[in-house]
């Protein structure tokens, strides 16, 4: 356990020593902006039951953050350890491959709920200047902020697969890029598909991201999307160990 | 402390390390030396526990290094090739954070870490960000990062590569005073380099281990081949009848040199020393002799004589 957060802390350092980590926390902080914008607009123009989380899940930024900061933020873990040689040196000494790759997984996952937090900013702004709690209770808000996490741990599990998978940083960003973009879009054909007693069309519905977050946007927490999304985390991270432990016996 | 037997490591489809098997001694400083894909790096990361090997064994302090990885890591301090560091952290930050994955307490890794920079010299550096530090500060801190947990057994691997002559000796100086608390292994392609500071080289090439001996020893096994070179005032003649009459010459070879000297390249029947004779015979006849050495092979000899037949075929 000494050994696991002396690795976190460097991991985490190393996202707000490097001008990477504040490039994703300014992009992040710029669309989150944007989607407020739209949020502020929507709220001026027609009233709506709507939760405030909601109207912002509405927006669509969400996804583009997600998709987009994601790979980012992984694509330094493993590529670049490896690039540099410094793989070598972490893996002679004391620590555990679990370790290794649970620290390295904790610590992006931290630093992308860090990088969320000027969205509470903004929703507390709308409920300060709305005078309506109802439109935000901390329910709807945990839920949203439930998704995030969620959603951010499957997302970042996949970037920390891709990059233990190569050397090269860009490699691995693409790579998780283009798992991200391809989960997501399962998540449309599961709603293209009409719900059916099928086990295929069973199954694909489990992917249906887009809906699954727009529950939790409306503090709906689902157990199957949390127990989907945990498993799937899991299993991102268990390849990556798989991966790690690969120079073992390749 | 370290046995290695028939280890042999294959990747990739190639064999880079081929059935080699040594030991080292504790209190050793051991050189590997070979060209560039001799094999050097392999052995080393199998030794320390990075890679496995395809077959054989090695053992550090008598345990596993595969099936005993944990206990084989925390005896061993290993500086891979190229010396990675984390260029975004300090020198003390790395050192300490190096000290804690090595299982260091809070309080211990403290008192180790300063203790290393005293030891590496890099008291005065400990606050700067290791990627604006020189290549020679670079290295110490990796010298220092395989210390800090005190570790029997060191793995050094290319030490002083890319370093000016300076940090080299500074290098040097420290991986020496290293000897007497530690076993070494380090290696190199640099010739001087195991000359000086080990006390046992093994050759290594096309992942064979080709010899393994003391430096002198090697040098003397070479010894039969080394010539004498004698420059000595007198007539041809009379130096050609003596070499010719003097049964301890194999073979000579006279060259006429400035003034009334001839220069002898002497060569010795198996292991004498003709020195002395030469001096008899100068003395005897009231020849001037101005220069009488004999030709050492020097290591690099000995390395360009065993690593000859793969620079043919690579070239």
């Amino acid at each position: 356990m000494k050994i696991f957060w002396a690795l976190f802390r460097k991991e985490l350092a190393a996202f707000f020593f490097s001008l990477t980590g504040y490039v994703i926390i300014a992009a992040i902080t710029l669309l989150t902006g944007f989607s407020f914008v739209v949020l502020v607009q929507n709220l001026g123009t027609d009233p709506s039951p709507m939760p405030v989380t909601e109207m912002f899940y509405r927006t669509y930024f969400f996804w583009l953050i997600v998709l987009l900061a994601t790979p980012v933020i992984t694509m330094r873990l493993f590529a670049l350890e490896k690039a540099s040689g410094t793989f070598e040196t972490l893996m002679t000494t004391q620590v555990g491959d679990t370790q290794v790759v649970a620290a390295k997984f904790s610590a992006a996952l931290f630093f992308y709920l860090f990088a969320w937090l000027p969205l509470l900013g903004c929703l507390f702004i709308v409920r300060h200047f709305t005078h309506q709690n109802a439109a935000l209770d901390a329910g709807t808000m945990g839920g949203m902020f439930l998704g995030i996490f969620l959603t951010g741990g499957l997302f970042l599990s996949l970037g920390c697969f891709a990059s233990s998978l190569t050397k090269s940083q860009m490699a691995a960003a693409m790579i998780s890029f283009v798992l991200g973009v391809s989960l997501f879009a399962l998540g449309f054909l599961a709603e293209a598909i009409p719900a059916s007693a099928r086990w295929s069309a069973q199954v694909i519905s489990y992917f249906g991201l887009f809906e699954q977050m727009h529950d939790f946007a409306r503090g709906v927490v689902d157990t199957r999307a949390v127990i989907f999304y945990a498993s799937a985390t899991f299993l991102f991270l268990f390849l990556t160990l798989r991966v790690v432990e690969s120079r073992r016996w390749k | 402390m370290i046995q290695v037997s028939n280890l042999t490591k294959r990747y990739g489809g190639r064999t880079a390390v081929d059935d080699i098997s040594f030991t080292v001694a504790p209190g050793e400083i051991v050189g590997l030396l070979g060209p560039n894909g001799a094999g050097k790096s392999t052995t080393m990361r199998v030794l320390s526990g990075f890679m496995p090997a395809t077959s054989g064994t090695v053992r550090v302090a008598g345990l596993d290094v595969f099936h005993d990885s944990d206990e084989v890591r925390r005896r061993i301090g290993y500086m891979p090739e190229n010396n990675p560091l984390y260029p975004e952290m300090r020198v003390r930050e790395y050192l300490k954070f190096r000290a804690r994955l090595k299982g260091l307490g809070w309080k211990n890794s403290r008192a180790r870490v300063d203790a290393v920079m005293e030891q590496c010299a890099l008291t005065d550096a400990s606050g700067r960000v290791i990627g604006q530090l020189s290549k020679g500060y670079k290295q110490r801190v990796g010298l220092a990062d395989a210390l800090v947990h005190e570790p029997e057994l060191i793995i050094l691997d290319e030490p002083t590569i890319g370093l000016d002559p300076q940090q080299i000796r500074s290098v040097r100086a420290l991986i020496k005073s290293l000897a007497d608390k530690h076993t070494v292994l380090i290696s190199t392609h640099i010739l001087p380099e195991v000359e000086m500071m080990c006390s046992r080289v093994l050759i290594m090439l096309g992942g064979k281990v080709l010899a393994s001996d003391t430096p002198e020893n090697l040098q003397r096994r070479m010894a039969g081949g080394s010539q004498i070179i004698a420059e000595i005032a007198a007539p041809e003649s009379a130096l050609r009848a003596v070499w010719e009459n003097l049964p301890e010459v194999a073979s000579f070879n006279l060259t006429a040199a400035d003034g009334h000297y001839f220069r002898c390249a002497l060569t010795p029947r198996a292991g004498l020393d003709l020195r002395p004779v030469i001096f008899g015979i100068a003395r005897e006849n009231d020849w001037q002799l101005r220069e009488l050495t004999r030709s050492r092979h020097s290591l690099e000899d000995i390395y360009m004589q065993v690593t000859k037949p793969t620079t043919e075929e690579v070239e």
